[in-house]
C-alpha cells in the first residue's frame, strides 16, 4: 500500500491507478461527470482516480517558529482534478502548510511551486489571482456585506477596472460590475445559497455561512480550492450535503485540497490523502490503503475507532 | 570639521536654518538636558507600552492621565505653600512636601487610568467591540477630560511653581549636572528598574505578560483577565503621575489643559522607537528621543521644533524598523 | 443598545434634523433593505428603497433644489440668526459636509482612524493661499486652478504618510496622523514662508462681479460660497457614489471587516488602505482651498489639530461608512454651535463626549444605513425577492451566534 519514502508514495499510487479498471469513468470524472461513480464509491474510496499532472509541488518545506519546528522538510504534490486531503493529529502541521501555501507564513526553507512558479514570498493577495484559494476554519466572511456582495468580492480578484475607471463609470467598469453579478449569483446557485443573495452574511445561517465561503473562494476563480475544515460544526446530514458539493466541484475541473478532522468525510471524498504528523509526512496513498496504514493507525490511536475506519 | 561643513549651510534661508554652531557648542547640556526628558517621556511610555501590550490599544487618553498628575502636583505644591521663588523650607521639608505632592500626583493619575478603563474601555470590551470603536472611544475620551479641564482651568499655564533651585552637582566635559537632572533620571531609571522587575519576577507581572502573549490561553490558565486589565491601567496611571511630578519640576509652566497631547504623542514615538509593548524598550526609546529631540531643537533653533523632530523619528521608525529598537512582543520580552 | 436606550447625544438635534434630512437624503439610495435595529431611521430608509426609481429621482429633485434654497428661504426656526449670518452658516455647513465625506471615505469605508484630517484640510487652505495671496513669493494662478492642484498637495502628502504606516496595523496611523495634524501647525509657525501668524491675506476667489462693480464671491456672501460648495459637495457624492458600488467600494469595505481575509479573497488591501486615504486627504485638500477663498485670509491660527476630532465626531455622529450620514453629521457639528451660541464654547467637550457615548451605546451612529456595493445589485436582489424566497434576514443576530438546524440546504 502506501510506503513510508515518501518520494515513494505518489509512484506507487499511479502504478495502482494505471491498473484500475475505472480509468475511463476517471476520465468522465475530469468533464465533470464524475457524480454518480464518486458517490457509488462512496463513503470509503477503494479505487484511485486517475488525475492529470502535478498543478502544486511542495518541495522539502520547512517551517520553524523560532526554535519549534512546525513542519519538517515535507515534500507532495497535488494533481490537476484530484481531491487531496491533508490530514493529521491536532497540531501536526496541517493548518501551519496550508497556511504556507496561501502566503500567510514564509517558508523557512524549501518551496511551493503552482504550475512551475514558486508562490513562497509571494504576496497573499498575488497567490490568490495566482491560483490558489482558501476557505477559513473559523469563518471569516464580510459581516457587513450581502452574501452576493461577499462572492463579488472574490469575482474582483479577476477584475481590472482601476480607480479612475470605476470613478467615471467607465465601459469596462460597467462591463464587469453586470457580469459580476450574474457570475455571482451563478455561484450562489452552485453552493445553494441563492434566496439569500440579498442577506447580510453575518446573518445567515452557520451552514450557509459555509456554503458561501466556498462560493467566495471559487469566485477567485482558484485553480486549486483549499477547505479548511469546512464540515467542522456540522451533523451528518450536513456533512453528506458537503461531501456532494465537493464532489461536483471536482467535477466541474477544480482540483481541491482538503483539511478536515472528520474521517468519514476524508475516507468519502478525497482521491487521495496526505498525512502528518509532527511536522512530518508519514504516509501518502489513496484513501484504502491510508485506512490500514499502521503507522497512519498509530498516530490516531487514542481517538475513538470509528474515526479512524 | 565639523565647522566646515557649519559653513557650507546656507546661514539664511526662508525654510529652515541649521545651526550646528549651536549644537557643537552647547552638545553636552543638550545631551544631559535630552536625557532628564528622554527619563520623563520613557515614564509615560510604559502606560502606552503596557496598556497597549495588553489590550493591543493605543490608549489616547493616558495623555491625560498624566496631565491629571501634573494638576495634582501642582494644586498639592500650591496648597502647601509652594509659589514662583525658590521655596524657604530646609532640604528635608521639601523632600517631604516633593513625596506628598509624588503620592497625590500618583493617586490622582491611577485613579484617572481606573475609571478610565472601567467607563469607556470595559463596556466595549464586553460586547467584543471593533479595534476602530476603542480607538475613536480612546480619542474622545481623551478629548473630553482635555476640555474638561480646559473649561475649568481656562486656556493658560498654570502659575509656575518651583521646586528647588537646582544647584551644580556634576561637571562633565565643562557642563553642570544640576540637581534637578540628576534627581529626575536617577528617579525614574529607578522607577523603571522596578517596573521591569516586577513585570518580569511578581506573580501579577507573569499574569500580565500572559495575556499580553495570548489573552485567550491566559484566562484558560486560571488568570483573571480583566484584574490584570486593570492593574495594568493602575501601573500606567502610577507612572504617570511620577511623571508628572519631574515634569512639573523641570517645566513648571507646562501646567496647562493641552499639556498631555504635546507629551504624550512624544511619548508614544518613545514607544515605538524602543519597541511597542516593550518595558526596556519604553527606557531606551525615551531616553533616545529626549536626546534627538533636544538636539532637533538646538540645531534647529526653537523648542517646537522638539515635536517635529519626534514626530518625524516616529513616521521614520515605522517605515524603516516598525518593531522598534528592542522588538515588540511584551509577552516575549524576557521570559 | 437599542434606539430606546441609547441617548440622545446632542441637544437640539431633532430641531434641526428637518433642515439636515433635505441636505442629507441628496446623496441617493444610501439605505439597503438590510439595515438592523434602524429606529426611526430604518422605515424611512426601507420606504425609500421601496420607491421606484423615477419616484427617487423626483424626491432627489426636490430635495436638491430646496437645499439650493436654503439661504434664500432663511427659514425662521433653524436660521442660525441673530447669532450668525445664515448664508455664512450654510457654507460652513456644507464645508463640513464636504469634510465628513471624505474623512468617511478613509474612517467609514476602509476602517482607518485618521486623526489629523486637519492637516490635509490645511495644505490645501496653504496651498491656495500661497498660490494666490500679495503676500507670498510664489507664482500666481488663478484661484480656481488653485483647488486642483491643492488636492494634488494633499493627496501627495497623504501617499507620503500612508505609505510607511499602511503597511502597519491600523492603529499607528491614528496616532501618526495625530501627530501631522500638530506638525502642519507648527511647521506654519516655524517655517519662516510660511508666515506664521502673520498668514496671507487677499487668497484669491473665483471671478465675476455684480452689477455694482462688487466681486460676486466676497468673504461676506455666503450664498454664492454656499451654492459653490454644495455643487461640489454633490459632486464629490455622485463620485464617492460610483466608488462604493465598485470593486474600489467592496475593497475597502472588506478590509474593514476583515483585512487579512480581504488579501486572501484578492484584494490588495495595502493598495486600497493608500487610495482610500489618498482620496480623503483630496477631498480634505479641496475643502480646504474653499474655505480658504471664503475667508480670504489663512494663518496658522485656523488649524488647530482639535478640529480634527470634530471631524471625526462628524462622521461618527451620522453613522461611519455612510455618506448620506456624513452629510448629516457634518452639517449637524457645524450647525448646533452656530445654532445654540450659548453651548458654543462647550463644543468640545459635547462633542468629546458625544464620540465616547456613541461609541459605548450606539456605534453605527445616528443614520444606521449600510451602502450598496454592488452597481447593479437592484437587478439581482429584485430577481431573489420575486422569487418569492428571500425572506427577510433575521436582525439583531451576532456574528457567530447563528446555529446551523437546517439540513444545509
Amino acid at each position: 500500500m502506501s510506503t513510508t519514502e515518501p518520494e515513494m508514495a505518489p509512484e506507487n499510487e499511479r502504478g495502482r491507478s494505471s491498473d484500475a479498471p475505472e480509468i475511463d469513468e476517471a476520465m468522465m470524472a475530469e468533464q465533470g461527470i464524475d457524480m454518480e461513480v464518486a458517490e457509488a464509491v462512496a463513503p470509503d474510496r477503494e479505487i484511485a482516480v486517475e488525475v492529470g499532472d502535478k498543478l502544486v509541488e511542495v518541495q522539502n518545506l520547512t517551517i520553524k517558529f523560532g526554535g519549534l519546528v512546525a513542519l519538517d522538510n515535507v515534500s507532495f504534490d497535488i494533481k490537476r482534478g484530484e481531491i487531496l486531503g491533508l490530514i493529521g493529529p491536532n497540531g501536526a502541521g496541517k493548518t501551519t502548510c496550508f497556511n504556507a501555501m496561501t502566503g500567510v507564513y514564509k517558508p523557512t526553507s524549501g518551496k511551493i511551486l503552482l504550475e512551475g512558479t514558486s508562490i513562497g514570498g509571494q504576496k497573499q493577495h498575488k497567490i490568490t489571482r495566482m491560483g490558489l484559494a482558501r476557505t477559513f476554519q473559523n469563518i471569516r466572511l464580510f459581516g457587513e456585506m450581502t452574501a452576493l456582495e461577499n462572492v463579488v468580492v472574490g469575482l474582483d480578484a479577476r477584475h481590472r477596472t482601476s480607480v479612475g475607471g470605476a470613478l467615471l463609470r467607465l465601459p469596462r467598469h460597467i462591463r464587469e460590475e453586470k457580469s459580476a453579478i450574474e457570475r455571482g449569483m451563478a455561484l450562489l446557485e452552485f453552493v445553494g445559497v441563492a434566496d439569500h443573495a440579498a442577506t447580510l452574511s453575518r446573518h445567515l445561517s452557520y451552514g450557509h455561512q459555509r456554503r458561501l465561503e466556498i462560493a467566495r473562494a471559487l469566485a477567485t476563480d482558484p485553480k486549486v480550492l483549499c477547505l479548511d475544515e469546512p464540515a467542522a460544526g456540522f451533523n451528518p446530514a450536513e456533512k453528506e450535503d458537503l461531501m456532494a458539493l465537493i464532489r461536483t466541484i471536482r467535477g466541474d475541473g477544480y482540483t481541491v485540497l482538503l483539511i478536515e478532522h472528520d474521517m468519514k468525510l476524508v475516507m468519502g471524498v478525497t482521491d487521495r490523502i496526505v498525512v502528518l504528523e509532527f511536522g512530518k509526512k508519514i504516509a501518502d496513498g489513496i484513501p484504502s490503503a491510508i485506512r490500514e496504514d499502521p503507522r497512519v493507525v498509530a498516530a490516531y490511536l487514542g481517538e475513538p475507532e470509528d474515526d479512524v475506519a | 570639521m565639523l565647522s566646515t561643513l557649519a559653513m557650507s549651510v546656507p546661514a539664511d534661508s526662508n525654510w529652515i536654518n541649521f545651526d550646528v554652531p549651536a549644537l557643537i557648542q552647547n552638545f553636552w547640556s543638550a545631551t544631559f538636558d535630552g536625557l532628564t526628558f528622554g527619563a520623563i517621556y520613557a515614564l509615560v511610555a510604559l502606560g502606552y507600552t503596557l496598556v497597549y501590550g495588553v489590550l493591543n490599544l493605543i490608549n489616547f487618553a493616558h495623555s491625560e492621565v498624566f496631565i491629571v498628575g501634573c494638576y495634582g502636583v501642582f494644586f498639592t505644591l500650591s496648597f502647601l505653600g509652594f509659589g514662583p521663588s525658590v521655596p524657604n523650607l530646609d532640604f528635608w521639608s521639601i523632600v517631604l512636601n516633593l513625596v506628598l505632592a509624588l503620592v497625590v500626583a500618583m493617586v490622582a493619575s491611577a485613579l484617572t487610568a481606573f475609571v478610565v478603563e472601567r467607563v469607556a474601555y470595559k463596556p466595549l470590551r464586553k460586547r467584543n467591540a471593533p479595534r476602530l470603536v476603542f480607538l475613536i472611544t480612546a480619542i474622545g475620551v481623551s478629548f473630553s477630560i482635555q476640555y474638561l479641564i480646559f473649561l475649568w482651568r481656562g486656556p493658560n499655564p498654570e502659575v509656575a511653581l518651583t521646586m528647588f533651585r537646582p544647584t551644580p552637582i556634576f561637571d562633565v566635559f565643562g557642563t553642570i549636572i544640576d540637581s534637578q537632572q540628576l534627581v529626575i533620571v536617577l528617579a525614574a531609571v529607578v522607577m523603571m528598574v522596578f517596573t521591569d522587575q516586577f513585570i518580569s519576577r511578581s506573580r501579577t507581572g507573569r499574569g500580565i505578560r500572559a495575556v499580553a502573549q495570548d489573552p485567550d490561553t491566559a484566562t484558560l490558565m486560571g488568570v483573571n483577565k480583566e484584574r490584570i486589565i486593570i492593574t495594568t491601567f493602575i501601573i500606567g496611571g502610577l507612572l504617570a503621575g511620577a511623571a508628572a511630578l519631574f515634569y512639573v519640576m523641570r517645566i513648571p509652566s507646562g501646567v496647562q489643559y493641552s499639556g498631555g497631547f504635546v507629551l504624550g504623542v512624544k511619548a508614544f514615538a518613545a514607544a515605538v522607537l524602543g519597541g511597542i509593548g516593550n518595558v526596556r524598550g519604553a527606557l531606551l526609546g525615551g531616553l533616545l528621543l529626549g536626546l534627538i529631540g533636544n538636539y532637533g531643537q538646538i540645531l534647529l533653533g526653537s523648542s517646537q521644533w522638539t515635536d517635529v523632530v519626534a514626530f518625524v523619528v516616529l513616521v521614520l521608525v515605522l517605515l524603516v524598523r516598525p518593531e522598534g529598537i528592542l522588538g515588540t512582543s511584551l509577552g516575549r520580552s524576557k521570559a | 443598545m437599542s434606539m430606546v436606550d441609547g441617548p440622545t447625544p446632542l441637544p437640539g438635534a431633532k430641531a434641526s434634523q428637518a433642515a439636515e434630512d433635505r441636505e442629507a437624503a441628496k446623496s441617493g439610495p444610501g439605505t439597503s433593505a438590510d439595515a438592523p435595529r434602524g429606529g426611526m431611521f430604518k422605515s424611512f430608509g426601507a420606504r425609500w428603497n421601496a420607491l421606484p426609481r423615477q419616484q427617487q429621482w423626483a424626491w432627489l429633485t426636490i430635495v436638491v433644489v430646496l437645499a439650493y434654497l436654503l439661504p434664500v428661504i432663511n427659514p425662521p426656526l433653524i436660521s442660525t440668526e441673530p447669532g450668525n449670518n445664515f448664508a455664512l452658516a450654510c457654507f460652513d455647513m456644507a464645508r463640513f459636509a464636504l469634510i465628513a465625506v471624505g474623512l468617511n471615505v478613509v474612517i467609514g469605508y476602509a476602517g482607518l482612524l485618521d486623526l489629523g484630517y486637519v492637516a490635509f484640510f490645511a495644505v490645501g487652505s496653504y496651498t491656495a493661499a500661497m498660490l494666490t495671496s500679495p503676500d507670498s513669493t510664489f507664482l500666481k494662478i488663478p484661484y480656481l486652478w488653485t483647488v486642483p492642484v491643492a488636492m494634488a498637495v494633499a493627496m501627495f502628502f497623504g501617499v507620503v504618510l500612508g505609505v510607511p504606516t499602511l503597511r502597519l496595523r491600523g492603529d499607528y496611523l491614528a496616532i501618526v496622523t495625530l501627530g501631522f495634524g500638530e506638525i502642519v501647525r507648527l511647521l506654519a509657525t516655524l517655517i519662516p514662508a510660511m508666515n506664521g501668524q502673520v498668514g496671507f491675506q487677499n487668497v484669491g476667489h473665483p471671478p465675476g462681479l455684480e452689477a455694482d462693480g462688487t466681486p460676486i464671491f466676497s468673504n461676506a456672501n455666503g450664498t454664492p460660497w454656499y451654492w459653490l460648495v454644495l455643487t461640489v459637495l454633490i459632486i464629490v457624492l455622485l463620485l464617492a457614489g460610483n466608488l462604493e458600488r465598485s470593486r474600489v467600494g467592496r475593497a475597502w469595505i472588506a478590509i474593514r471587516e476583515d483585512e487579512d481575509a480581504a488579501e486572501i479573497m484578492g484584494v490588495p488591501t495595502f493598495k486600497y488602505k493608500v487610495w482610500a486615504f489618498a482620496i480623503g486627504a483630496g477631498v480634505g485638500g479641496l475643502s480646504g482651498a474653499l474655505f480658504a477663498g471664503q475667508v480670504g485670509f489663512v494663518n496658522n491660527q485656523k488649524f488647530d489639530v482639535v478640529t480634527s476630532i470634530l471631524f471625526v465626531a462628524a462622521v461618527v455622529l451620522g453613522g461611519a461608512g455612510n455618506k448620506v450620514g456624513a452629510v448629516l453629521g457634518g452639517a449637524l457639528v457645524s450647525y448646533i454651535p452656530l445654532r445654540f451660541t450659548a453651548i458654543a464654547e462647550y463644543k468640545y467637550l459635547i462633542f468629546g463626549v458625544a464620540l465616547v457615548l456613541i461609541m459605548i451605546f450606539r456605534s453605527q451612529g445616528l443614520l444606521p444605513a449600510r451602502q450598496r456595493l454592488l452597481a447593479y445589485g437592484r437587478l439581482a436582489y429584485n430577481r431573489v425577492a420575486a422569487s418569492g424566497k428571500g425572506g427577510t434576514p433575521p436582525s439583531g443576530g451576532a456574528p457567530g451566534t447563528a446555529t446551523s438546524t437546517e439540513a444545509g440546504a
